[in-house]
């Protein structure tokens, strides 16, 4: 009995202690995800309270994952560049015209969707690689190199789409990915598969660490972490799993949304290959210090290379994403704001500017937070002039944010 | 004592020119495995210039370059890496973003299939680091940036022991640090050479040299001054050779301005 409460006792401190030590990081500007998390949390507070009826509904819930969804895959790709340092404002423009070219492939050639999606993808992994290649080989400022891009893409996309203006897309298979949904129980499937497959790599690092005699996090705080993971995941797949139709009887809307899964799983590819892999070092380790890199013997032209080639394939994902959710594509698919709104979302995540700093678990939470700007503030006002300025002003506070929590890091010595 | 035994790294008569600069004349040194051979001179004397040809950064014009009793080319940094010569160069070159064991391994990682390898990196750190009884830092997963200029320097140090190496080259290592740092540094690359491996040491602080070094050696415009035992010379000795290239019997010849 005693041995039991005293087990229980060194576990309530080991939590707390790790609690502590993440309070203390934060308040050395360590800050992480977090100003996005409290972000997300408050406005969907704030939205709720002020539109309970129409905001915090099953039906909005898909929908707000479905808005965000181009823009996170975007911004995803967009972390890549952001981690060397440099900027990609070319990315909404490519996936406008990787989505042209897919339309074209598509309606007016009659080509299965295989071949159009491959050439979709090519199509931007060609653009990356000519980015790539003017910035590392020539060393032209990607600033520079972007803004020709987004000016010339636009002439590309027009002359892809040809006289017509918009090109509909009707491939069913295109038009599944945003607009159908998984069956509730092979979502409660995929969900425990995700769940369990973060509790095995966690656990057995865990005893890997402890059997080469190192360091090891207390085990509670690993299954608080599985824990917090799993009661995430579960309350969204619930939700999502309500009947979201108006007339169930004539269209059945339940489960998640296909997307949801897809972006789940580029989350886990792109973030192994950032956090485990020599190459994803390597990108950290340019964006931290160039010439440290270089001095390591680290070939700084190709990683250089392969991130614009990952962050334009990703605007080309992305812009698969736009032609299924608007089921066309026009000369405006991936224009207007849709690129800042992705640098935005990365940032606002606490991916740095600057270099160096950044995940891809960022593109994701900033995403988030910008889709449900764009999603509840037109329930409370149509003014689009409203949006707008929300969406600087909370930009700009993500952008003190990460500028604050540098200086406190500096200070701190924590940077 | 180890004159017995043949120097790890013997250059003789090496050349070095930049355009119409004649850099380095003939120069000659001997580096015992052991010993902390300590490179000193005025600025311009040639000291990084001669740094760089035995890093293989440049390319000396002519002379011979032995290692281990071999004559050896030595074109590419990685030519002197294979040979097991690493450099810390005075910047460092650490990327303060990434933590103790990152840096280490940076561009050397390790890996199994795809993954990095982080377990085993993270160990064979903290045994290179606690072979080299450092002990000042409290976690090899913090970053870079949060540790102190002496705490840098051991990293660097460190990460140029790991890969079995029989030459290290430390440049200026203490010239940006405090008392109590220097002082960590200085026992750390007395450290080095009681594991046997050859240390040079470039320093323009007098006192530095003599608490490390074994030997030194003394560049003057180019010219090799003299290599004399650390134990043989006093301080005065050693600064007239830096400043005038010689200094009663040691030292060049005196030239025919010198003479009138």
């Amino acid at each position: 009995m005693t041995v039991r409460t005293e087990e229980i006792a060194a576990e309530q401190t080991s939590l707390r202690s790790a609690f502590t030590g993440y309070l203390s990081r934060v308040r050395g500007g360590d800050i992480g995800g977090l100003p996005a998390v409290l972000g997300l949390l408050a406005l969907v507070a704030f939205f709720t309270a002020m539109r309970p009826n129409t905001f915090s509904t099953a039906f909005n819930f898909a929908n707000l994952l479905n808005q965000s969804a181009a823009i996170i895959f975007i911004a995803m790709g967009l972390v890549f560049v952001l981690l060397l340092g440099q900027i990609d404002l070319s990315a909404g423009f490519a996936a406008g015209t990787s989505a042209a070219v897919m339309a074209v492939l598509l309606t007016q050639q009659g080509r299965p969707w295989p071949v159009a999606v491959i050439a979709c993808l090519l199509t931007g992994a060609a653009i990356g690689l000519t980015i790539g290649v003017l910035v590392a080989r020539l060393g032209v400022p990607s600033f520079v190199v972007t803004l020709a891009y987004f000016l010339g893409l636009q002439g590309v996309m027009l002359y892809v789409i040809g006289e017509g203006g918009t090109i509909p897309v009707r491939d069913s298979t295109i038009l599944r990915i945003m607009n159908s949904n998984i069956s509730p129980a092979l979502g409660w499937v995929l969900i425990a598969i995700v769940v369990a497959g973060y509790a095995l790599v966690t656990l057995s690092s865990a005893r890997k660490r402890a059997r080469a005699g190192l360091p090891v996090q207390p085990p509670s705080v690993l299954w608080f972490k599985i824990g917090a993971l799993a009661v995430l995941a579960s309350v969204a797949t619930f939700l999502l799993n309500q009947e979201r139709s108006r007339n169930p009887e004539i269209t059945s809307l339940k489960g998640l949304p296909i997307i949801v899964p897809i972006a789940v799983l580029f989350l886990v590819v792109l973030t192994f290959v950032l956090s485990r892999t020599a190459f994803g070092r390597h990108i950290y380790a340019i964006g931290g210090n160039e010439e440290a890199a270089r001095r390591a013997g680290i070939s700084i032209d190709r990683v250089k290379i392969s991130c614009f080639v990952i962050c334009s394939t990703m605007a080309a994902i992305a812009g698969i994403l736009f032609a299924s959710r608007d089921q066309s594509v026009s000369p405006t698919t991936g224009g207007s704001t849709t690129l800042l709104l992705a640098v935005g979302a990365a940032v606002i995540g606490g991916t740095s500017l600057f270099g160096g700093k950044g995940k891809i678990r960022d593109a994701v939470l900033g995403g988030l937070v910008v889709a449900v700007i764009a999603n509840g503030l037109p329930l409370i006002t149509s003014r689009s002039a409203v949006q707008f300025i929300v969406t600087a002003l909370v930009l700009l506070l993500a952008a003190a944010v990460d500028a604050l929590s540098r200086r406190r890091a500096a200070a701190t010595g924590r940077a | 004592m180890t004159d017995s035994s043949p120097p790890l790294l013997q250059l003789r008569g090496v050349n070095k020119s930049f355009g119409a600069v004649h850099v380095l004349k003939d120069v000659d040194l001997d580096v015992y495995a052991g010993e902390v051979t300590a490179l000193v001179g005025d600025n311009g004397a040639g000291k990084s210039t001669l740094i760089k040809g035995i890093a293989g950064s440049h390319t000396f014009d002519s002379g011979s370059y032995v290692f281990e009793g071999d004559e050896v080319h030595v074109h590419h940094p990685k030519d002197a890496n294979a040979l097991g010569i690493e450099v810390v160069y005075q910047d460092l070159a650490l990327c303060d973003n990434l933590d103790v064991v990152h840096n280490m391994f940076l561009g050397r990682e390790l890996v199994e299939g795809v993954v990095l390898d982080e377990t085993t990196m993270e160990r064979k750190a903290t045994e290179t680091l606690r072979g080299l009884s450092v002990r000042t830092l409290a976690s090899v997963r913090m970053q870079v940036a949060s540790l102190s200029g002496g705490q840098r320097q051991t990293v660097a140090i460190a990460r140029a022991v790991l890969w079995n190496s029989k030459l290290v080259i430390l440049d200026e290592p203490t010239a940006a640090l405090g008392v109590a740092q220097t002082e960590q540094v200085l026992t750390l690359v007395r450290r080095l050479a009681e594991s046997g491996l050859a240390v040079i040491f470039i320093s323009h602080n007098m006192t530095d040299v003599f608490e490390v070094a074994d030997c030194i050696a003394t560049l003057y415009l180019g010219r090799m001054a003299a290599q004399v035992r650390a134990n043989e010379v006093s301080h005065t000795q050693v600064v007239e050779l830096i400043t005038a290239g010689r200094s009663g019997e040691l030292g060049l010849a005196p030239t025919k301005e010198a003479v009138a």
